[in-house]
């Protein structure tokens, strides 16, 4: 049987063969793969990416205090990005699963209609939830849109819900029981993690402040959008245009997204702030992926 | 010639597929009849007795008037490409009899196919080659079958080229299997692919029979068109989980899990789940295992949000509902508790009834039913049973979401019928009077459903609520919308019966039935529809007398014979109850009366008076229906 780190290894190993750049998790937090910039920027514009990368997501809302068997603050997703998507990617990801041990001809495989939709990141696409003899292992979808454009090359994500599927190659109820490595088990790296953050998220996180800080965020990042505008197209390289930093805009949106979670999981949004404020941080992301497909292009 | 189209698709949701075979089934297969089935994979349309060409036409074409002169004509010619000795001269204008031969239709179905299929409607499609200006379907198209006599019907699409070879099931099939007309269905089984709908649902449904699972129409033909080659398997779950409530783990089993439950023999859950595969066998139970697995994990989830949920009773998680947007601009749920509770005490809720006003939304905030969202109203009532309330006050709030459709059964008791009532009427109210008012087919707040719920309620349960105290306006229009749809679609009455009673107006809903009742009653009756005729004449001589008049008859001015015998028949007209029999005793009076007594004579006393008499009499039936509304006989439907 193989171990937590081991089926990620056969998984990177399996997407590297196919081309994929395999990328490190980005280190400023995210709600899921997705609203990484190696997801969410590269899709945008027509030069095809081909990416895979593990990546630690953050739930605030979702944490249990390490007492829930399935549910976590901070899960880990394999995010696999085919851009454009191969005519054969379905079962290039069904390779994926043989690849980490699965004959497939003894389980039951369902694809079942799952769309997905992103109000904060204006982002859409159509798919997928893979079910594995009746448990969810991947969300499979095809872009349409993201930032509010409408995107050139219709890329395929694949995202696996690592402990989901580790914890049923490994045939465990608790995610907690996961073989990380040989002797040592998915809580003796992240229990600590489950039970503080979950404190922290729930109960001691300071409202004010948080408040505060996504107002410095999203004011920094405005700053740097508006600059977008006036900034010199000709300067001292050629390079000009392409030196202005949406990369660090773009960081901005994120730790305001981030905040609003940890605010929500903290009961701190009101029903009548909570559209407004899912729409402050919609229209960075859209503002920062429009300035970024007019820079790339 | 026969035809075969295979459109090899990524997985369709399963609940489009129907409504796309019905459009395909739809398709000119010149005199053919198109046969067409589907799997989640495959679109499929067969055809015997395919003409194999078109007939050859002869059209006639006008070309320039006479007196443009023979050079047109000669342009006329060279441009339809005939020798100009050829043509001839229809009136005015030269003309010629063209020979438009037949085409092979192999040719046109490659012309044509491209479009009929892309030409389907889908009620969501994706791009997923050349952006948004590439085809767009319902998932990505892989392969193409086009077959005319086992001779490939040459097209593409987003760069799939049609062929002879199909792809089996995705585990168990072949990935390249040349097929023909005579072999396809049979290749297809060799693969692991039952091609036939009927086949695999009746496959569905023995196989469960036999594992002992209760049938659920929904989930076979859910799971019907998810699969290629389903095969059902039987699982088990620790009976310690049947603590939890039925409606809990039937929830997790067949929305969450697409499972059947299993019923022992009295009636009761056991321990036991039947799934089924998208493949041919589980010789290992390795499949077996794997749901249980997940099943015990939800189930676990469930026992833990139970019991996370006791924490904190629904009483004292009432106020928590300003937390939960009922609706932008109608605020919060807490809002829309304390309007619920106001209404039913206005509507004359007990005690019991305002009790499960107040805590009926407050599930909302518990763990269950933000998991299992479809419980809501059933957890509520779970709930509040277990925390203590009274059986009525438990019951109101487990029911205050039914009728949950038009054949649904309405709350069971009196507190629960208007709770629900309540509820759905405050919806209604409030998003009309903020604008959110369905049009066409969108209706994100399910506003039909709360209209038609509003309405099933008051006459199935004879609640003696007025329309005119529940709904004025633009609502009043929409229930009333909703009661025609209700009294013809789920009760079977005409739609001219129901619009005679609408006409007379609408008091309480009981009394509108009744009405229908009794019509729908006389209707087949053999003095019925010429006593109709009757009153269309009398509304028809009032209208274009334009009286109105409310003034009495002067007894003193009637005719002896006909007026005089249709004075009394009117003043025998009783009530309700016996205008069965006024009916029969009216029509001969009122035929006589037409056939012998002028109404517009020119004395204006006379006149006057005839009509009043008309009047009258007219206005006696028209608290229970307006006649004229009915279509007799002689009119077209």
């Amino acid at each position: 049987m193989d171990s937590f780190q081991q089926t990620v290894f056969k998984l990177k190993r399996y997407w590297d063969e196919r081309g994929a750049i395999i990328q490190e998790p980005y280190d400023v937090e995210v709600g899921a793969g997705t609203m990484c910039p190696e997801t969410f920027l590269r899709v945008l514009g027509p030069k095809p990416y081909r990416v895979a990368y593990v990546q630690p997501s953050r739930r605030p809302a979702d944490g249990r205090y390490g007492e829930n068997p399935n549910r976590l603050y901070k899960h880990m997703q394999l995010q696999v990005i085919l851009k454009p998507s191969p005519d054969d990617i379905l079962d290039q990801y069904l390779g994926s699963l043989e690849a980490i041990g699965l004959d497939l001809s003894k389980h039951d495989i369902k694809f079942e209609e799952d769309n997905w939709e992103s109000p904060t990141l204006g982002a859409w696409g159509i798919g997928w939830q893979v079910m594995l003899d009746g448990q969810e292992i991947t969300q499979f979808t095809y872009f349409q849109q993201c930032g509010g454009i409408d995107l050139d090359l219709v890329p395929a994500e694949i995202t696996y819900g690592l402990e989901r599927l580790v914890a049923f190659l490994q045939g465990v109820e608790s995610v907690y029981d996961i073989e990380w490595t040989r002797g040592v088990k998915y809580a003796d790296v992240r229990l600590a993690d489950e039970l503080q953050f979950s404190v922290y998220n729930f109960e001691m996180a300071n409202v004010d402040r948080l408040w505060r800080l996504l107002g410095e965020y999203e004011a920094e990042c405005k700053e740097l959008l508006a600059a977008y505008e006036t900034y010199p197209t000709l300067g001292v390289s050629t390079l000009q245009p392409r030196r202005f930093p949406l990369l660090a805009a773009y960081d901005q949106v994120l730790k305001c997204s981030h905040l609003f979670n940890l605010l929500d999981a903290r009961g701190a949004i009101s029903v009548t702030e909570r559209v407004g404020v899912i729409k402050r941080v919609r229209d960075l992301a859209v503002g920062t992926a429009k300035m970024w497909a007019d820079q790339q292009a | 010639m026969n035809f075969l189209l295979e459109i090899g698709t990524e997985e369709i949701p399963h609940w489009m597929i129907p409504g796309a075979l019905i459009q395909l089934s739809a398709m000119d297969l010149f005199g053919a009849t198109p046969e067409v089935d589907a799997t989640p994979r495959r679109l499929v349309i067969r055809a015997s007795n395919v003409a194999e060409r078109t007939p050859n036409q002869e059209l006639t074409i006008t070309g320039p008037p006479i007196s443009a002169g023979e050079k047109a004509a000669a342009g006329f010619a060279r441009k339809q490409q005939v020798d100009p000795g050829t043509l001839i001269q229809i009136g005015d204008y030269f003309a010629l009899h063209k020979q438009i031969p037949g085409r092979a239709v192999r040719d046109i179905l490659s012309e044509t196919l491209p479009s009929t299929i892309l030409g389907i409607q889908w009620p969501k499609t994706m791009y997923w080659v050349g952006g948004k200006t590439g085809p767009r379907f319902i998932r990505p198209i892989r392969w193409i079958v086009a077959l005319f006599d086992d001779e490939v019907i040459p097209f593409e699409i987003a760069g799939v080229k049609s062929e002879s070879v199909t792809r089996g099931h995705r585990q168990l099939g072949s990935f390249g299997i040349p097929v023909t007309f005579a072999n396809y269905e049979s290749e297809l089984r060799k693969n692991f692919v039952i091609l036939s709908a009927d086949e695999r649902r009746q496959k569905i449904v023995t196989e469960i029979t036999q594992l002992g699972a209760k049938p659920d129409a929904d989930l076979i033909e859910t799971l019907t068109f998810i699969t290629e080659y389903p095969t059902a398997i039987r699982g088990d779950f620790d009976s310690a989980y049947l603590d939890l409530p039925a409606e809990v783990l039937t929830t997790v089993m067949r929305h969450h899990q697409k499972y059947f439950s299993v019923e022992s023999a009295d009636g009761k859950l056991a321990p036991h789940f039947v799934a089924v595969m998208n493949t041919n066998g589980d010789p290992e139970g390795l499949v077996k295992r794997g749901n249980e697995r997940v099943l015990k994990a939800r189930f676990n989830d469930a026992r833990f949000f139970w019991d996370v949920d006791q924490h904190k009773k629904l009483a004292d998680r009432v106020e928590d509902l300003s937390h939960v947007t009922f609706q932008a601009k109608l605020g919060s749920y807490l809002e829309k508790t304390n309007r619920i509770v106001k209404l039913v005490e206005e509507l004359g809720g007990d005690g019991h009834a305002q009790r499960a006003a107040y805590l009926c939304k407050a599930d909302l905030t518990t763990e269950m039913v933000k998991e299992f969202t479809d419980l809501q109203g059933i957890v509520g009532g779970l709930y509040a049973r277990h925390q203590g309330e009274p059986e009525a006050v438990a019951k109101a709030i487990y029911d205050h979401y039914k009728p949950l459709s038009m054949e649904g059964e309405i709350p069971s008791t009196l507190e629960g019928q208007i709770v629900a009532l309540a509820d759905k009427l405050d919806t209604l109210r409030g998003c009309f009077a903020v604008g959110l008012v369905p049009t066409g087919s969108k209706d994100p707040f399910a506003l039909r459903r709360a209209a038609q719920g509003v309405v099933k309620i008051l006459v199935e349960a004879k609640l003696e609520y007025k329309l005119d105290d529940l709904a004025n306006g633009e609502l009043k229009d929409f229930l009333l919308d909703r009661i025609k749809y209700y009294f013809r679609e789920i009760r079977g009455f005409k739609y001219d019966e129901v619009n005679a009673v609408l006409a007379s107006g609408v008091a309480t809903l009981e009394n509108l039935e009744a009405r229908l009742e009794w019509l729908a009653k006389v209707r087949p009756t053999d003095d019925f529809e010429p006593l109709a005729v009757s009153f269309k004449r009398i509304n028809n001589i009032l209208k274009q007398a334009n009286f109105a008049s409310d003034g009495e008859i002067n007894v003193a001015l009637l005719e002896e014979g006909p007026e005089k015998d249709l004075y009394d028949a009117y003043w025998q007209v009783g009530a309700f109850d016996s205008l069965a029999e006024s009916i029969a005793s009216l029509r001969p009076r009122l035929d006589r009366f037409f056939d012998k007594v002028m109404v517009n004579v020119p004395d204006a006393v006379i006149r006057t008076n005839r009509l009043t008499l008309l009047h009258k009499l007219l206005s006696k039936f028209s608290t229970v229906a307006d006649f004229s509304e009915i279509v007799t006989s002689g009119e077209q439907e």
